[in-house]
């Protein structure tokens, strides 16, 4: 399976929980798959996905889900030490991991060859940390929702994007009909 | 006067619950201080831009965010700054060690330092500068400012604001 294909098969389980999505085609998919007001969608800042959704964690109680990828966590990873040390049981990061930069072309990442990300997430600290096929995601990620643990979820799947067309909603927007949904 | 007390009692009184940091020297006695009060969650960042991504969710979650950091972050948190505290409108008070100013001992932090308060006003970002001890008493109008306006706003504090660096 492909992200899209993923995103589409796990859009339902996501629709009641606030989202952050990560920046470029998966916010992309996501807005085309399911676009509502408990989406929030990067626009830019690649590698922040992943520490957005933690302050948003730990700032309310509603369950958080942050959407990133192989190759965003590998930008930030600085940042799995900080959610180990800090756990929040209402937070869940899913790493849709496809082993390249779908959004620039495909390139590989590291984490398609010799890196685990899933081991440095447990290196970092991280107590629940699932690795999993795309085709077997469903069941694993709305345990991780139900849970009162803290999970990073690693799925491996396959490189590919389809096509479609860039975000044209404005940022204060998504921002603005965020926090309403935070605070509804 | 206590300027570390100061300056955690007015982000106290301003609503600033979350907070995160990334150390200097000069920042150690106000890190302190803010991880000792209650009504202040406080977490350690690895890298300050991961940092501004804790606040704009925290902000998004309820929460006023504020950051503490050194002057060399401007140069990794540009594009944070600009995509996401920015481009979303999202208050942010930066509370800076303004190092390579005078009575700094290290010659290299002199080389962000020339290029500080350029950056900011590229960036269009409100700047304050706190020299003398006094200057501590504008904070509490420039975190109101900052929620007012929905923007990053940085405060430089440099060595002779916390009382010398090395030389004392």
């Amino acid at each position: 399976m492909i992200r899209s294909e993923i995103l589409k098969e796990i859009a339902p389980i996501l629709n009641p929980h606030l989202v952050v999505c990560n920046i470029g085609l998966p916010s992309q998919e996501l807005h085309m798959i399911d676009d509502n007001e408990r989406n929030f969608y990067m626009l830019g800042t690649m590698g922040l996905s992943s520490s957005i959704g933690f302050g948003l964690a730990l700032a309310q109680d509603k369950p958080v889900i942050s959407i990133d990828g192989d190759g965003s966590v590998l930008t930030n990873l600085g940042t799995l030490p900080t959610i180990a040390n800090n756990a929040t049981g209402n937070y869940t990061l899913l790493i849709i991991d496809n082993g390249s930069y779908g959004s620039t072309g495909d390139q590989p990442t590291y984490a398609g060859q010799k890196t685990s990300l899933a081991a440095v997430a447990t290196a970092c600290g991280c107590e629940n940390v699932i690795e999993v096929q795309d085709k077997d995601l469903g069941p694993v990620l709305q345990s991780a929702i139900d849970s009162d643990e803290m999970t990073i979820i690693v799925c491996k799947c396959d490189s590919g994007n389809i096509k479609l067309p860039v975000i044209t909603l404005d940022p204060v927007v998504i921002r603005h009909r965020f926090m309403e949904a935070v605070k509804a | 006067m206590n300027i570390d007390k100061k300056i955690a009692d007015d982000l106290v009184a301003n609503d600033v619950s979350f907070v995160t940091t990334v150390p200097c020297k000069q920042l150690a006695g106000v890190i302190e201080e803010i991880d000792q009060r209650d009504d202040i969650f406080h977490i350690p960042s690895n890298k300050e831009d991961e940092g501004m991504g804790l606040c704009a969710g925290a902000f998004m979650g309820g929460k006023r965010p504020a950051i503490i950091m050194q002057n060399t972050a401007i140069g990794v948190t540009i594009n944070t700054l600009a995509t996401l505290t920015q481009f979303y409108r999202m208050p942010l008070p930066m509370i800076i060690s303004y190092r390579g100013e005078l009575r700094e001992p290290v010659a290299c932090q002199v080389e962000m330092a020339v290029h500080t308060k350029a950056l900011l006003a590229q960036l269009n970002i409100p700047t304050y500068h706190f020299h003398w001890q006094k200057d501590v008493e504008e904070f509490d109008n420039i975190l109101k400012y900052t929620f007012m306006c929905n923007k990053p706003v940085a405060i430089l504090t440099d060595a002779n604001f916390w009382g010398g660096y090395g030389d004392q």
